[in-house]
């Protein structure tokens, strides 16, 4: 599975992008990310705050609670800026 | 249609290229959004990231709803990536429809679905210093209104 990072995000957790496979339990984003923060200070910064936290399974605005089973791209970003 | 692009646009070249050839279209909105220096002159330049692949989807559906909403005979979003300078264009929406309410909605619909959902994000440089700009929760409000 494909992980991308966007904008402070990417900043705090020093990376842009990784291939990760994915601990059999983990079963949502919520999980993604308690696993992510187990990996090093930089994600346990990126998410340290989840009410910040946006995130996309296969390029389609998600939650918390989106299944991640079977998806090939997770994206995290911050709220979105634009326009 | 949308495009996602690094290079300037050209407005009345855009809504030329719209309307060229065509006699049923009534009004004709645009909408642009530019670079402003939020801090008294000292914004340098911004740079506006994005999430290439999942932007131009995130368009495409904020667009076709849009088209489902009113009754669209032409619709047109254009947004800037990259590096851009206080003044610059950043983002352009365009609707046609025979009668001017459906343009004017669909237009400002556009920008507010497109503030909270489309993937850009904006960061600021000051001198040496840059930092990301926060979302507004006044644009979370806006595009909510739309839901009811």
């Amino acid at each position: 599975m494909k992980l991308l990072y966007f904008a402070w995000v990417k900043q705090k957790a020093g990376i842009a992008e990784e291939d990760v496979t994915l601990p059999g339990e983990i079963r949502d984003v919520s999980g993604l990310i308690s696993w992510l923060k187990t990996r090093g200070e930089g994600y346990e910064h990126a998410f340290a705050d989840l009410a910040v936290i946006r995130c996309a399974v296969d390029q389609e605005h998600g939650d918390l609670d989106t299944p991640v089973a079977g998806a090939k791209e997770i994206a995290f970003f911050p709220p979105v800026t634009g326009g | 249609m949308i495009r996602v692009q690094t290079e300037d646009f050209d407005i009345g070249a855009e809504v030329k290229a719209l309307t060229s050839g065509r006699t049923d279209i009534g009004a004709l909105v645009t909408f642009t959004g530019l670079v402003r220096d939020t801090n008294g002159g000292t914004v340098s330049s911004m740079e506006l990231e994005h999430y290439p692949g999942m932007t131009e989807k995130e368009l495409v559906r904020i667009e076709a709803e849009a088209n489902e909403r009113w009754p669209l005979q032409a619709s047109l979003i254009i947004h800037r990536v990259g590096k851009l300078a206080p003044g610059d264009n950043i983002v352009l929406v365009v609707t046609a429809s025979p009668h001017r309410q459906a343009a004017f909605d669909a237009a400002a619909f556009l920008m507010d679905y497109l503030k909270t959902q489309a993937p850009f994000w904006k960061r600021e440089e000051t001198g040496d210093k840059s930092y990301w700009v926060d979302a507004r929760e006044s644009d979370g409000e806006a595009a909510a209104k739309w839901d009811t």
